[in-house]
């Protein structure tokens, strides 16, 4: 995980790391499990393939979120605080797969007391197929002393 | 903003448009076991999780991941007393249910997030049902998409998160 990122690292239209991971069928199941998603298609290869159509057992969207979460704040480090996500799925991530996330900054804005909102669109695929689209906005420190997770009311919306 | 609903729906369905339904309560404790679960699944050291020194100096004490939102909501599969597993999202099944969708997946998800959501609070939820579409033909099947939305408030009545899903239930082709 990077130190704090501040607001003096980021330039509009900079890639951020590529993060890789291989999926087993135990880090679907860990995932379903650690956002208790007791759904079938995320356990059950029978139930995924015969009734919903699948390939395989699917990584589910409350993990998929909590991935996308911690590819950013690998990034930000623990000063960088989420203020808003949005994904689209657009295909199912199996076990197999590589799943390889690869975030752009698109945008750059003040926010208050010191901090930023940046916002990024991140790409989820795995090979050649698109999985995931995801826009996030997580606000940054400007200055050591900094600390976005001191804002509250008026000075917090994303 | 919500799209426009379909004709065809039935008027139950439709009388669910725009009311805030299932208000609801966390049913067990928010407490870091499960933020560490959730870190392990995600190979995630963020020191803000694991560190308490680092939780203090920069949060004023532990937090839970804001991804997190929607685990403090899920039932437990099975728990004394029920004859049925509980489900999440329980507007998203009844869905399913009354317009003979029986599978579905979850195509877009927003999530707002305001205060942080620490251990020991107590949530309230609330579901609301935004629109529902035509009937759509995809890869997996002919069914409607759905438009929905979850408010998440603290014991305080302080805004941690506010949800939009759009869901698709679908028959198989």
């Amino acid at each position: 995980m990077a130190a704090n990122l501040m607001l003096g690292d980021v330039k509009e239209g900079a890639d951020l790391p590529v993060l890789e991971k291989l999926v087993k069928p135990v880090t679907v199941v860990l995932g379903a499990v650690a956002s208790r998603d007791w759904r079938p298609q995320h356990h059950d290869y029978k139930f995924a393939t015969g009734n919903n159509g699948l390939d395989d057992i699917i990584m589910n969207t409350p993990n998929l979120a909590a991935w996308f979460e911690r590819y950013l704040t690998d990034w930000t480090g623990p000063k960088g605080r989420l203020g808003r996500i949005k994904f689209r799925m657009k295909d199912s991530v199996y076990p197999g797969d590589t799943m390889k996330f690869a975030g752009q900054v698109t945008k750059v804005t003040r926010a208050a007391k010191n901090t930023s909102w940046v916002d990024v669109k991140i790409e989820l695929t795995a090979g050649a197929k698109g999985c995931v689209s995801c826009e996030a906005r997580i606000a940054v420190p400007e200055t050591p002393d900094a600390n976005p997770w001191k804002l509250k009311g008026d000075d917090w919306k994303p | 903003m919500a799209a426009e609903s379909a004709a065809d729906l039935p008027e139950e369905v439709r009388s669910w448009i725009g009311q805030e339904r299932y208000k609801e309560k966390t049913g067990f404790p928010i407490e870091m076991g499960y933020v560490l679960t959730t870190m392990s699944a995600t190979q995630n050291g963020n020191p803000l999780y694991w560190d308490e020194k680092a939780a203090q100096e920069l949060t004023g004490g532990w937090i839970t991941p804001p991804t997190m939102v929607s685990v403090w909501f899920r039932p437990h599969d099975w728990s004394p007393g029920r004859t049925e597993p509980a489900v999440p999202l329980q507007l998203h099944f009844d869905l399913k249910a009354k317009l003979g969708l029986p599978e579905a997946v979850m195509s877009d998800n927003t999530i707002v997030f305001g205060e942080p959501i620490r251990p020991g609070d107590i949530l309230t939820t609330t579901q609301i049902l935004h629109s529902v579409s035509p009937l759509k033909t995809t890869k997996l099947g002919t069914g409607r998409f759905w438009d929905f939305g979850v408010l998440i408030v603290n014991q305080k009545g302080e805004l941690c998160a506010e949800e939009r899903y759009t869901g698709f239930g679908y028959n198989r082709n």
